[in-house]
């Protein structure tokens, strides 16, 4: 039974058929120099239709809870110690290495941050996308080639044909970024996760790849994970934000009410230091310190050496995920302060 | 890629000149007389003296004398030898025996370095994977005498399993074990970097989205990642090849085979300069034809340097 | 035979590995006040050292090394025999209590000769190492750095010694320089072939050099510091000289080793060094005819050979493996 009550499930705790969800999910790192907790109970869903916006620092979890998902998570040094990934119900954690393959690529899909290195630098980028056709729906050479260059339509990449045979390399970022969503949709997957799919693009490409996958999500009715570090991707496109710091959920919220009033002094201040044009010729805010040493995590509340509102408890319990009603969800002690305050 | 081609080939040329002329330099402008010990004890004849003279401008600079040379060289002519034997006959006659010893070796040394490269790249720290490690250290470190002398005492004289000398008809299976000897060291050298370069890639990136598009791991080991890893080790292959075919002398002579090595060690020993030079000619128009076809097999393999 | 010194011994970099993992995360807590253990920075010499201390192969090695250096020092230390001279008397004699290698075919004593062999093979060795090393690394650097015409002019150069087959080439000098005259000076000698050694084998060090300049020459601390004023020479001392050497290093301990084995393949060819020199590979040589008969002749040198090449290989690839980051 999970330590913090996950949304999404009624009381009893069983699931309410979501399309995908991470039910109190732990990972730890087993290196020479000691273990480090990486994900220490996660609990998100996904339905059709929907996106949700994973948040985080660098080192926050938000990356390997997402490889956990896929199965493609580095084993050794990751290790899986507890919870569930449930896809239409079904924990994929106790399948069979089979079954959870079928999952890939058609069930649920995932697309990368640096297209460059995660496309095969030696195999056209054509292949790569009729390379799904022809392996998992057994079709034939000239059937996979022609569905291939109608997925470079779909993504909107000019001359679709003559670039079905150029290699990786030869494109730029973002079009190699809609390659790779081409490759991912090719097999119609329900769920799409999204690793910092815009962070290596000009912020002019960065706007076009997400209208992209916000039109491809609804003519698909996919479900989307996003996740990323850039509050400002996530404002336009997603629906539930869910902040993530090392390695727990700390905030889940609608997108509007996250921005409008956040319940937790980590989201309050990431968005207190995004640069504002009316700040101008002021020092920029920053939440002072760094992420905690993921191998000897403080005790307590994770965020408390940095927090400026941490008092006694918070260096001594563990906040638990409160349920402050409308979906949203936080851990801090104050978490109704904050949410009632003006 | 026809530019890149034509800039390579333009390289060649002054690498060519440079290579023989150091060469013809060495083994001609050697001290003393050129034809002591030519013609046994009387020594030689004058008018053979004055014809050999004039045919090689003995007299002449060193530059005239090789600027003459290389003129007959690009007319078929190589020369004879002091004792009057047509060089380029020498040369035709023991080069394909130097060339199926290379081969051979290269298959073996392919499919030994291969096998246990790929091997071990994908299954690291296990008992081969030490095991592979430790003997390519072997033979890595051992000369090539070493190992060709052992083997032919232990397998040709102790226990009688091969001849311990190859016959002139040079049998395939005759060949096999110095074919090992000759490719030993690349054999370690290639499943070392077969292990290293399959090791590396497992962890690539685009590996991994190869398994997140759920294909099966058939695939992703037996497609994505040999092609991509097995490229620096075609290319090694390739440049073995050219050093293989530069002649095995210690290999040549250790099992008796009349390879090119064998008569470019008998000329310089004997003296015999216009073999010498004769032989190292072809040899290094060989190897540098080699190289040029091993960057453009590289080219072809890797999509990403082919529009230098 | 084949070269093996064109293999490339530095791996190429890896395609980017995955951002986020925990173990990657800062060491510092994110405890303000109390115990932030300062961690020295270590850098790379000394991680690799670290990691070096815990590899039973390198203390095996290293001794084996040490043994070995000690014996070309101090052959005086392991046997009072005299390696030169011997009575035709005991030519042959088989290994027993009072000779521990027997006795040659001019009845010398193989356990001293083998013990005096050390110094012949291991010098010669180290000196060439030294100057293949000195050269092929100072052209290296010009031609990485400057770039142009002179990158373009050394590359040709080190490609017309690249042409010649090793044994081939080292034939060819040591047959031309030796037969003038009959010199008998061990130094003379053993200069020849050291001198034919480096000739041959400073093209690779060169290249390896010059690609290791090439990868560092455009990297951002470079650049940083020449845009802070560094000169040309600054630079290279400071910056691009402690970045290149890992390679070298690695490279120059295993050719110790694989020229140990290239002055035996040469003197037991008979052009490389002679009596009254001694080493493991004029032994070898000499043994060669009586294998059938004496097969001990063979096996001491042989096997104190191997030994020492494989000590240094195998120091090689230790320091490799502590030096790669990508290992970690």
């Amino acid at each position: 039974m999970s330590e913090q009550s996950a949304p999404g499930t009624d009381g009893s705790g069983r699931p309410s058929g979501r399309l995908l969800e991470v039910d109190d999910l732990r990972v730890e790192f087993r290196t020479r120099d000691g273990v480090a907790k990486v994900i220490n109970g996660v609990t998100y869903h996904v339905d059709a239709g929907e996106t949700l916006a994973v948040l985080g620092e660098s080192g926050s979890g938000k990356s390997v809870t997402a490889q956990t998902i896929m199965g493609i998570l580095d084993t050794p040094p990751g290790f899986v110690t507890g919870g569930q990934v449930r896809f239409h119900g079904k924990d994929m954690l106790k399948m069979s290495a089979e079954q959870r393959r079928r999952i890939r690529g058609e069930g649920i899909a995932m697309i990368f941050q640096d297209s460059l290195s995660a496309l095969n630098p030696v195999f056209t980028v054509g292949f790569q996308i009729a390379e799904q056709f022809r392996v998992r729906r057994g079709m034939s050479r000239a059937d996979a080639k022609k569905r291939a260059i109608e997925m470079l339509d779909q993504v909107k990449i000019p001359n679709a044909k003559g670039r079905y045979s150029n290699y990786p390399h030869q494109f730029s970022g973002g079009m190699r970024q809609r390659a790779m969503i081409a490759m991912s949709l090719a097999l119609d997957p329900e769920v799409l996760i999204a690793d910092e799919p815009t962070t290596a693009l000009d912020v002019t490409v960065q706007a076009q790849i997400m209208d992209l996958l916000g039109e491809l999500q609804r003519e698909r009715r996919m479900g989307m994970i996003l996740i990323t570090h850039d509050l400002g991707v996530v404002a336009d496109v997603a629906d539930r934000i869910a902040v993530m710091y090392a390695g727990r959920i700390v905030e889940e919220a609608d997108v509007y009410d996250l921005y409008a009033k956040p319940a937790h002094p980590y989201t309050l201040g990431l968005l207190d230091s995004i640069p504002r044009m009316d700040e101008k010729g002021q020092e920029l805010r920053t939440i002072k310190g760094l992420p905690p040493n993921l191998m000897n995590i403080p005790p307590g509340c994770a965020f408390n050496p940095r927090c400026p509102m941490a008092q006694p408890v918070c260096r001594e319990k563990v906040p638990p995920l409160l349920q402050l009603g409308r979906g949203r969800a936080s851990a801090c002690h104050f978490a109704e302060e904050l949410v009632n305050r003006d | 890629m026809g530019r890149y081609l034509l800039r390579r080939l333009l390289q060649l040329v002054p690498v060519f000149i440079g290579t023989t002329f150091l060469i013809y330099w060495l083994v001609w402008s050697v001290p003393g007389d050129p034809f002591a010990g030519k013609c046994g004890d009387r020594g030689c004849p004058p008018n053979y003296r004055a014809m050999m003279t004039e045919k090689y401008h003995l007299d002449d600079s060193i530059w005239v004398q090789y600027a003459s040379y290389m003129k007959n060289l690009f007319q078929g002519d190589f020369g004879i030898t002091f004792g009057g034997r047509e060089i380029s006959d020498i040369i035709a006659t023991s080069y394909p025996n130097t060339l199926k010893l290379a081969v051979v070796a290269l298959a073996i040394e392919a499919i030994i370095g291969l096998g246990a490269g790929v091997l071990t790249g994908l299954r690291r720290n296990g008992f081969l994977d030490n095991l592979v490690l430790v003997s390519s250290l072997f033979l890595i470190a051992l000369p090539v005498f070493v190992i060709g002398f052992v083997l032919q005492w232990f397998l040709g004289v102790k226990w009688g399993i091969i001849t311990p000398t190859v016959s002139n008809e040079m049998r395939f299976s005759e060949l096999l074990v110095p074919g090992f000897v000759l490719g030993s060291a690349s054999s370690a050298y290639i499943a070392r970097v077969a292990r290293t370069s399959i090791a590396e890639n497992r962890r690539a990136d685009y590996v991994r989205t190869a398994i997140a598009k759920g294909l099966p791991m058939r695939r992703v080991v037996g497609v994505h990642l040999l092609r991509n890893s097995l490229i620096p080790v075609v290319t090694l292959l390739g440049t073995d090849l050219g050093a293989l075919m530069g002649g095995a002398i210690i290999t040549e002579g250790i099992f008796g085979i009349n390879g090119i090595g064998r008569q470019v060690l008998r000329a310089i020993v004997t003296k015999e300069s216009a073999t010498v030079v004769g032989i190292v000619v072809v040899l290094v128009v060989v190897y540098l034809v080699m190289n040029l076809l091993v960057d453009l097999l590289y080219a072809a393999l890797d999509p990403r340097i082919r529009y230098e | 035979m084949s070269d093996p010194s064109t293999a490339s011994i530095v791996s190429t970099p890896p395609a980017t590995m995955p951002t986020e993992a925990g173990s990657g995360a800062p060491v510092n807590a994110g405890l303000p006040e109390n115990a932030q253990k300062q961690q020295k920075p270590r850098g790379l010499l000394g991680d690799a050292w670290r990691d070096l201390r815990r590899k039973p192969l390198f203390w095996i090695s290293a001794s084996f090394i040490l043994l070995f250096i000690v014996m070309a020092a101090f052959p005086q230390l392991f046997t009072s025999d005299d390696p030169v001279n011997g009575a035709l008397s005991r030519s042959r004699v088989d290994p027993s209590a009072d000779a521990w290698f027997g006795y040659d075919v001019q009845g010398r004593d193989v356990y001293a000769r083998t013990i005096y062999g050390a110094r012949a093979s291991i010098v010669v060795a180290l000196l060439s190492v030294i100057g293949t090393l000195l050269i092929g690394g100072a052209m290296g650097i010009i031609a990485g750095y400057r770039g142009g015409w002179v990158d373009a002019l050394l590359s040709r150069i080190a490609d017309i010694f690249f042409g010649l087959p090793f044994v081939l080439g080292s034939i060819v000098i040591l047959t031309t320089f030796n037969g003038s005259g009959t010199d008998n000076n061990e130094w003379q000698i053993m200069g020849l072939v050291i001198m034919s050694l480096t000739v041959l084998s400073w093209p690779v060090v060169m290249r390896l050099m010059r690609s290791s300049v090439l990868a560092t020459k455009e990297a951002d601390y470079i650049v940083a510091a020449r845009a802070l004023g560094a000169g040309t020479g600054r630079i290279i001392l400071k910056h691009l000289l402690p970045n290149c050497l890992a390679p070298l290093l690695v490279y120059g301990t295993i050719m110790v080793g694989s020229f140990i084995g290239a002055e035996a393949t040469l003197s037991f060819l008979g052009i490389g060094l002679k009596s009254p020199v001694v080493s493991w590979g004029i032994m070898i040589s000499e043994a060669q005819n009586y294998i059938r008969v004496s097969p001990f002749l063979l096996f001491f040198p042989a096997a104190f050979l191997v030994a020492a090449v494989l000590s240094f290989v195998m120091l090689g690839e230790a320091v490799r493996e502590a030096l790669d980051p990508k290992l970690r």
